[in-house]
């Protein structure tokens, strides 16, 4: 059924970002672009989140953690990854620490572009990630 | 059995009943904050996608506490419902609320540990205020029988205007609600990651939530029967006092535990034992 997609809860990580794709993230709680219209809260326990918004380009102490907060989410559940740092590593990509991108670390299913990327299209990369949500539940339940 | 039907009508409605309270609070919440808000049937929905997720646990019994945390609830409600005595209706209200403690403390994380913690400290905040409203009502009204005190003539707020103050001042507790929402905070506040429910998912969450649904109609309950005789008007006095809950959720931020047992002691205790001493001169 559809609830999925009326009750999707996110966890949010920055990894090694600059912060402004997380400032855009918070600011879609706030009353201008009220998130919490569509039934999602930003719920800090990845054991609650369907979702998973990353930010930031990875680094080495980031890539345990992304594993692990990936490992503690209970199926189904979908990444996000928000900005272009976390698509490919931004404009730090060159760099040494850098690994370039959430998707070198942990599969992604949404790829959400800007610099800092805008609310209206972090909304929009979260509704594309509902409908792979659903897609993934009915796979899984067809099993 | 008397009261069969109202029996019946809490353990299958009250789920409804109770869920439909915590989508209006979420509603005029985010009014509150100039926000447009989620439908007011969200719990629903939130409920039924945790039924579709996976059932992850830390240890492998942590689940077994939350179903009796669910049975012990439904069997509380379903005492008070029936017209039983009070006594022994906050009693295994107690119990129920300790069968959640015990999940949180068997599954074992820092955070549900304190959590749990503050649950239990939450409880010993309330429990005065929740048992000088046994005695008052037991005072004026001679019974410790629901069905007794429901129907006596005169509204219990005019005898125990102390006590409902000071019952009214713990349901923050009991629903959750800032000031006092220490130990697993309803919408977003990440203080201890979730607190209490941390380390429950799926179908343990979902039960959780339809938990806190039974407990909302009960403690909502408790205060109608300060209003009654009078069905509209207490049903009416009832809904105010939820509103005037989630007006004061909106405007403080949470305490600490010890400013929250110490002000809901101070309260219950000036309040209470003010309450039942002047009863005690009235009635000589």
């Amino acid at each position: 059924m559809a609830y999925l997609k009326r009750s999707p809860w996110l966890i949010h990580y920055d990894a090694s970002s600059c912060n402004g794709c997380d400032i855009e993230v918070l600011a879609c709680l706030t009353p201008v672009y009220d998130v919490e219209r569509f039934g999602i809260i930003n719920t800090g326990n990845p054991k609650h989140a369907d979702i998973f918004l990353v930010t930031g380009s990875v680094n080495e102490e980031n890539k345990e953690v992304i594993r692990n907060i990936y490992a503690q989410m209970p199926e189904p559940k979908v990444v996000v990854a928000v900005g272009i740092c976390a698509t490919s590593g931004g404009i730090f990509a060159e760099c040494y620490n850098v690994s370039g991108g959430i998707d070198k670390v942990i599969p992604v299913d949404v790829y959400v572009p800007g610099c800092a990327a805008r609310p209206e299209s972090i909304i929009d990369g979260v509704v594309k990630a509902l409908g792979i949500l659903e897609e993934k539940h009915k796979k899984g339940v067809k099993k | 059995m008397k009261n069969l039907p109202l029996i019946l009508a809490y353990v299958f409605l009250a789920p409804f009943v109770g869920g439909l309270l915590a989508g209006i609070d979420r509603k005029i919440s985010a009014r509150m904050q100039s926000r447009i808000g989620p439908p007011l049937f969200q719990p629903f929905y939130d409920v039924l996608k945790l039924l579709e997720k996976e059932n992850l646990v830390a240890r492998r019994s942590q689940n077994l506490y939350i179903i009796f945390y669910l049975l012990f609830m439904v069997f509380t409600g379903g005492l008070f419902f029936a017209g039983g005595d009070i006594l022994l209706v906050i009693f295994a209200f107690t119990l129920a609320a300790i069968f959640l403690v015990l999940g949180a403390y068997k599954a074992s994380s820092p955070y549900s540990f304190i959590g749990a913690e503050r649950e239990l400290l939450q409880m010993m905040a309330y429990e005065p205020a929740v048992i000088f409203t046994a005695i008052g009502m037991y005072m004026v009204t001679k019974s410790f029988f629901v069905s007794d005190i429901a129907a006596f003539r005169t509204p219990l707020w005019q005898y125990l205007p102390g006590i409902f103050l000071s019952f009214v001042f713990i349901l923050a507790l009991k629903l959750r609600k800032s000031p006092f929402d220490l130990s697993s905070s309803h919408h977003a506040h990440q203080e201890i990651v979730r607190g209490i429910t941390t380390e429950f998912s799926g179908k343990a969450l979902a039960m959780i939530e339809l938990t806190h649904w039974y407990e909302t109609v009960l403690v909502m309950g408790i205060v109608y029967l300060f209003f009654t005789p009078g069905v509209l008007f207490a049903a009416a006095m009832t809904l105010f006092v939820y509103f005037f809950t989630i007006l004061v959720d909106n405007t403080f931020a949470r305490v600490k535990w010890q400013l929250a047992v110490n002000s809901c002691w101070i309260v219950t205790i000036v309040l209470g034992i003010a309450n039942i001493i002047v009863l005690f001169l009235l009635k000589r």
